[in-house]
């Protein structure tokens, strides 16, 4: 993740606007050294030839003269602030993909918007969107503030409780950006990562088609047992699989949880050992993390495995 | 200390600021006195639920758990226990603030089981007759005694400074509409 490799418009105009702002920093900042320098080397001497204490006419001018080159150079950095901030605010255009984030500590719930309620999709850490296409990003927040960070794509953020704010992007070449929460939100605020995945209209499409469906229903016997573990133990409290009895949105939506690269908020990649792992004590993996460890006997744990890797 | 006294040099100005020293280290050691906060309650496969007989209309003896006192007067235990009560829907029955609805109220010191954190704990896990669902496997033993440790605020059961003030948790409403829809304009 960098704001340095912009991929969509918005994110082009921040970076145009920083850069900007490093180069007119950085010359006003080689000018006023070398003032410094001559100031040195000058009054120095000065000192030396005059003896008394010398009255300088020529200051007020130079102060005068810096005032006035300060100011608009400031004035003109405003201006371009502002025509940045603008551009990038750029209105949704019909036919824009809605995406409602929202923060959780310490992951992403992502929904995408629909008119009709039976195609809207449900899931966590993992954003889909089409190249080329504008995707308005509406993001609110269920406990404290969060901030939505892409530097690829937009600037940050903030996510609000009780607040719906939005914003406008457009990712321009396909690629997987990644994404993290940029405001300090408490014990694991560093592993609250989401992954942007751009990709083409028709694969978007084909993947929105998958997370339509509901969860995969158990094929072998071991998977319908894994299904018995997930209904009768602690994970049914919590989550959701569509097409199931398991209906809670406590903790992240897992009808496609096999579809997802990471695990736990990008903090694992999405393997079976790193499931188990964070299944049986997730505590170890994230301290403080709001999943309770869980107590399963080793072929409940298998079974759960299986089932949980069914769901693609 | 004597250092900074000595450094002082007269006698007034070494003894205040000695005094402010002083002052300054009570407040960073009053700092260091914080409610202590388990992020690892349970190692996984350490203890399975507490076997509880539970007979006709009356409290199950009550199981011992040394665990379970870090969860009474715990302010993030009452507070976690709070937004638990939300997100598990016991206010479905209880109703939000535990004055009873489909189940009995909560919000007051007597409970039908036993009003002790053990008797409240065996009631959310076993489960009682007449409609209490039993909770066991479902529910962590630390989330259940983040549980207890709520609802027996709800009861004045526990001093009045581990009450929680207000919800930790946002209300079920979802966010305000979007004051400037970006697209009308």
């Amino acid at each position: 993740m960098s704001a340095a490799d912009p991929a969509g418009p918005q994110a082009d105009r921040i970076w145009d606007l920083g850069l900007l702002f490093i180069t007119l920093g950085s010359v006003v900042y080689a000018v006023v050294i070398g003032f410094l320098l001559y100031a040195l080397w000058q009054g120095g001497r000065r000192v030396e030839s005059v003896g008394g204490p010398a009255v300088e006419h020529g200051l007020t001018q130079w102060v005068a003269g810096a005032i006035v080159v300060t100011t608009v150079l400031l004035l003109g950095l405003l201006v371009a602030n502002l025509a940045v901030g603008r551009a990038t605010a750029e209105f949704a255009q019909p036919g824009a993909l809605t995406i409602r984030v929202t923060g959780h500590q310490w992951w992403w719930e992502i929904e995408y918007a629909d008119p009709e309620p039976s195609r809207r999709v449900v899931t966590a850490n993992e954003i889909h969107i089409p190249v080329g296409r504008q995707v308005r990003v509406e993001v609110s927040s269920r406990d404290v503030i969060h901030s939505f960070w892409v530097p690829n794509l937009h600037g940050k953020l903030d996510l609000t409780p009780g607040y719906r704010a939005s914003t406008v992007l457009r990712a321009d070449r396909p690629g997987v950006y990644h994404g993290r929460c940029a405001e300090f939100c408490g014990l694991q605020h560093a592993r609250m990562d989401f992954r942007v995945i751009a990709e083409s209209p028709g694969r978007f499409a084909a993947w929105y088609e998958g997370q339509l469906r509901p969860g995969r229903a158990p094929a072998t016997t071991l998977e319908q047992q894994g299904q018995q573990v997930f209904l009768s133990r602690g994970c049914v409290l919590c989550h959701t699989v569509r097409g199931s009895a398991a209906g809670s949105r406590v903790g992240p939506d897992l009808t496609h949880l096999a579809s997802r690269g990471t695990i736990a908020a990008g903090t694992l990649p999405n393997t079976r050992g790193h499931l188990a792992g964070w299944v049986l004590d997730p505590q170890s993996i994230k301290p403080g993390v709001l999943m309770p460890p869980n107590q399963l006997a080793a072929n409940e744990l298998r079974a759960l495995l299986a089932y949980l890797q069914s769901l693609n | 200390m004597s250092s900074v006294a000595d450094c002082g040099g007269g006698g007034g100005a070494g003894r205040a600021r000695s005094g402010a020293v002083a002052l300054l280290l009570l407040g960073v050691l009053a700092a260091c006195e914080r409610e202590r906060r388990v992020y690892r309650e349970v190692p996984p496969g350490a203890t399975a639920f507490p076997a509880v007989q539970t007979g006709e209309l009356q409290a199950g003896p009550p199981t011992a758990d040394p665990t379970a006192g870090a969860y009474q007067e715990n302010r993030w235990a009452v507070s976690q226990g709070q937004i638990l009560f939300t997100q598990f829907n016991c206010a479905g029955c209880h109703s939000a603030g535990g004055g009873g609805g489909m189940g009995p109220p909560l919000n007051d010191p007597e409970w039908i089981y036993g009003s002790d954190p053990e008797n409240i704990f065996a009631t959310v896990v076993e489960g009682r007759p007449n409609g209490m669902p039993s909770f066991r496997g479902r529910i962590g033993n630390a989330q259940v005694w983040q549980l207890v440790a709520y609802v027996r605020t709800l009861g004045g059961l526990t001093a009045k400074d581990t009450w929680p003030a207000r919800a930790d948790a946002m209300d079920e409403v979802g966010p305000e509409p979007d004051p400037m829809p970006r697209g009308a304009l």
